[in-house]
């Protein structure tokens, strides 16, 4: 074999590799993406039932209905729209009604929303990004969330506009373990 | 004063990082080794400076100086004095100060331990060096500084979140860290090479070690990462395919891809070109996850605070790296000279097929990745890329790579023997069908992907054995011969042959939690017994418990396996007081490779805990093979031919001898 060989042996192989990349992400793209959605858009787009998409919004205060046996109801909501959700399990430790949530699943025929998996990240001043730009997008921000939000200080999920930053931080400290000083 | 001192040293690290950049290039170019060694005193004072602001950085954690904004936010009194330690890199600028002091240790090492190098390719790299290394301390100090003072200092700090009160912290990002930033040396001994126009199987001698030590802190960074999320975040999951986990798996399947093409171009002087760009890339997909995860552009548990000039920051030096250092390689690339020819089949061909799947599988994370944020921002549409995209792509990619690799070692370098080595891998491959029917006739029904999958990593496990056997002659010569042999084999061979096998031992464990996982999901009140595979877990009672800076609330289970009593398990829910908010603290209990793991959920109105209960068959085999990888890389270190000076002495050594 001449060196030119072998180096066009080295190129076809890197081209059949990179086109099996190729061809294995396109046939990924064609069904296993998730897409996001609020419930304004999934009342103005007709989402089929069965469809896997992720839902994120605010969990409307006083709609959180817990079952039998772990199942619980609650109702997402972006300003615009609501939808209900059904879930199965235990919640994470952070969901919280009036808080941003976003969960994983599929309408059924009713229009419920069956969730398998409810995501509410780890902070309690989180608010899903997703969630926060459907809101902003929707004119549903409050000013002092956003500059709280993109502030230098942990943004407060919160959305009441009294700030909780330093003096009740302090005090509700200084009382709680007041044997310090 | 400590937090003014700290501020200062830091300043001072970024004046000496100035003059590191720029005297010692002046004095390759004018060829005066005084200048040129002005490049080892600034590097070693640089780490000098830096280390003192990083120190005065842990001191005001320790004393709990609230009158510090960067302590007020992410420290609390009455925190356990680890976490105040901890807490130092559990927060954006501190952990920003820590990716410095990273990166002018690796600088002070190079200037320390590198007096083998040729002068100016020395004066070069630490130059390099020093580019990075004022471009962050630039970042830092104008973007988030961390001795920031409060002007009305505050009594009592805002507690650390308390996912991040854990041990996990100590270990995990230190040791990413270490391996993200020790790619820099392959980085800059590349530009090096590029400037100077000048690559030898030297380079890759010098360059191999570093890369080698990166590679073995990112694989133990990465697997302690994965272990941390699988107990903390209580629900059993030990990757997500989270941008920010891919954002450190690219550096590794990069990095991986290096030490391979490096080993090449030690050996048979090939692949320069490719070797040079890989380490370009390596350290740029390093950069990279650093702006994923600082930035803000993706929000998760590692985005301490989104602000968005940082992240224009970053992204400028980004660009200004990445750009800079690929416009190097398209104009200086085509100098370098081309060396040792190969057959397609040959071991040179195995490694290369290794470096195209693996960056191929790269690309095709860096796609996943980076695909729903560009159509966001195009497109205007929000998506997920999750665990299907990856298992439809990264899967299949990596499969063939794991096929190939008990090959890749046994063919002769230049032109290699594929039928011979397809018949001495025969057992290996024997052992592989065994364990396939075997699963097959256990599981029936379940996925016909598993038992396959299981087969693979028996195949490459005992691909790697079979090497061992060949090299030592084992079974085919007297075992005293065999010894002998397996004395006289190189380090590195017996490191191949561990993180080859290590790569088979994780992929058993990941098939098998994956397959094979069950889960038990109830409300249980006291005294409720629960059946999770033929363990019988009996909730005996909650408890109360007040800690160091939370209130908990523990059940206590009894665990017994076939009748007999086994262990007490311990779940817990703690509350923090100062945050507002709880954390799960899982129970594990190891039965050989596989755990019981129990996490709790909230308590009802009439007194039941919801509880999750998990049965992970031969999960904790995940994280054995890194570990078994990473031994692997550090049996390959302590290779004879890697020692420092090792090629020099041999050499003059030689020249002495006609003399005697």
């Amino acid at each position: 074999m001449t060196r030119k060989q072998r180096r066009m042996t080295i190129i076809g192989g890197s081209l059949a590799v990179l086109a099996l990349a190729a061809a294995l992400v396109l046939n990924a793209l064609r069904d296993s993406i998730v897409f996001f959605s609020t419930p304004t858009m999934v009342a103005e787009k007709h989402v089929q039932p069965g469809k896997r998409f992720r839902l994120g919004g605010l969990v409307q205060p006083g709609s959180l209905q817990r079952g039998d046996n772990l199942a619980v109801t609650f109702e997402v909501a972006d300003g615009g729209a609501k939808l209900p959700v059904a879930y199965k399990g235990i919640l994470p430790d952070l969901f919280r009604e009036g808080q941003g949530v976003v969960a994983e699943g599929a309408l059924d025929a009713n229009g419920v929303f069956k969730a398998d998996t409810v995501l509410a990240k780890h902070d309690e001043t989180y608010m899903p990004k997703d969630v926060a730009d459907a809101l902003k997008k929707q004119g549903h921000w409050k000013d002092d969330y956003g500059a709280k939000a993109s502030g230098d200080t942990k943004p407060s999920g919160n959305p009441k506009p009294s700030s909780d930053a330093k003096p009740s931080a302090t005090t509700a400290q200084g009382n709680s373990q007041g044997a310090v000083r | 004063m400590i937090a003014e001192a700290g501020h200062y040293a830091l300043v001072l690290a970024l004046a000496l990082a100035l003059i590191q950049s720029f005297v010692p290039m002046i004095g390759a170019r004018l060829r005066d080794p005084a200048l040129m060694n002005v490049a080892r005193s600034t590097a070693l004072a640089q780490l000098l400076f830096v280390g003192a602001s990083f120190i005065a950085l842990v001191t005001l954690h320790v004393n709990s100086d609230f009158s510090v904004a960067n302590v007020y936010e992410n420290s609390h009194s009455m925190k356990p004095l680890i976490y105040k330690i901890t807490g130092v890199w559990g927060n954006h600028e501190g952990s920003m100060l820590l990716w410095v002091s990273i990166l002018a240790l690796f600088g002070g090492l190079v200037a320390a331990f590198g007096n083998n190098l040729p002068l100016s390719l020395r004066a070069h790299v630490l130059a390099v060096q020093a580019w990075i290394a004022s471009a962050f301390y630039l970042f830092i100090l104008i973007t988030s500084n961390p001795f920031l003072r409060i002007v009305n200092p505050p009594i009592e700090g805002r507690d650390l979140n308390p996912v991040l009160q854990d041990i996990g912290l100590a270990v995990h990002p230190p040791m990413l860290y270490l391996g993200y930033v020790g790619f820099s040396i392959s980085f800059s001994f590349a530009i090096a090479a590029l400037i100077e126009g000048r690559i030898d199987a030297a380079w890759a001698r010098w360059v191999r070690p570093w890369t080698l030590v990166a590679w073995i802190f990112l694989t133990l960074g990465i697997a302690m990462g994965s272990y941390w999320a699988y107990y903390e975040l209580g629900w059993g999951g030990w990757w997500f395919w989270d941008p920010v986990e891919n954002a450190s798996l690219m550096p590794w399947l990069a990095g991986t891809a290096l030490l391979h093409s490096a080993l090449v171009m030690e050996k048979r002087n090939a692949l320069k070109v490719w070797t040079i760009l890989l380490s370009i890339l390596t350290f740029s997909l390093s950069l990279l996850g650093t702006f994923l995860v600082r930035s803000g552009v993706i929000t998760s548990v590692h985005t301490f605070a989104n602000d968005p000039t940082r992240g224009v920051f970053i992204l400028l030096i980004l660009c200004l790296f990445i750009g800079g250092s690929l416009l190097l390689f398209a104009g200086r690339a085509t100098s370098l000279k081309q060396g040792g020819l190969f057959a397609p089949i040959s071991r040179e061909g195995a490694l290369v097929l290794n470096n195209l799947l693996l960056t191929v599988a790269c690309a095709v994370v860096l796609f996943g990745t980076l695909y729903p944020l560009a159509m966001e921002v195009l497109a205007d549409f929000k998506m997920s890329v999750g665990a299907p995209f990856y298992n439809l792509t990264f899967a299949p990619l990596f499969a063939l790579l794991l096929l190939a690799v008990p090959f890749g070692p046994m063919l002769a370098w230049k032109r290699g023997d594929l039928l011979g080595v397809t018949q001495r891998l025969l057992a290996a491959g024997v052992a592989g069908l065994v364990l396939i029917a075997i699963v097959w006739a256990w599981t029936r029904g379940g996925s016909a992907l598993a038992p396959l999958a299981i087969g693979l990593g028996v195949f490459v496990i005992a691909g790697a054995v079979t090497d061992l056997a060949e090299r030592t002659g084992l079974f085919r010569l007297p075992l005293a011969t065999t010894l002998h042999r397996a004395r006289g084999l190189p380090r590195s061979a017996w490191g191949a042959a561990f993180a080859h096998a290590g790569l088979g031992v994780a992929l058993i464990g990941i098939v098998c939690e994956t397959t094979w996982n069950s889960e038990y999901i109830a409300t249980m009140k006291p005294n409720d017994v629960a059946q999770v595979a033929g363990y019988d877990l009996k909730l005996d009672g909650l408890l109360e418990r007040q800690g160091p800076n939370y209130r908990e609330m523990i059940a206590q289970f009894n665990v017994s396996g076939g009748g007999e009593a086994l262990s007490v398990m311990t779940p817990s829910k703690r509350s923090f007081t100062t945050r507002g908010s709880s954390t799960t603290e899982a129970a594990l209990l190891t039965r050989g490779a596989s755990q019981l793991y129990i996490s709790l959920g909230d308590v009802t109105a009439e007194g039941a805990i919801a509880v999750r209960i998990y049965h992970k068959p031969l999960v904790l085999m995940i994280w054995w093979g890194p570990v078994l990888m990473a031994f692997g890389g550090v049996l390959s270190l302590s290779d004879r031919r890697l020692r420092v000076g090792a090629p020099k002495p041999a050499r003059t050594k030689q020249r002495l001898q006609p003399a005697e």
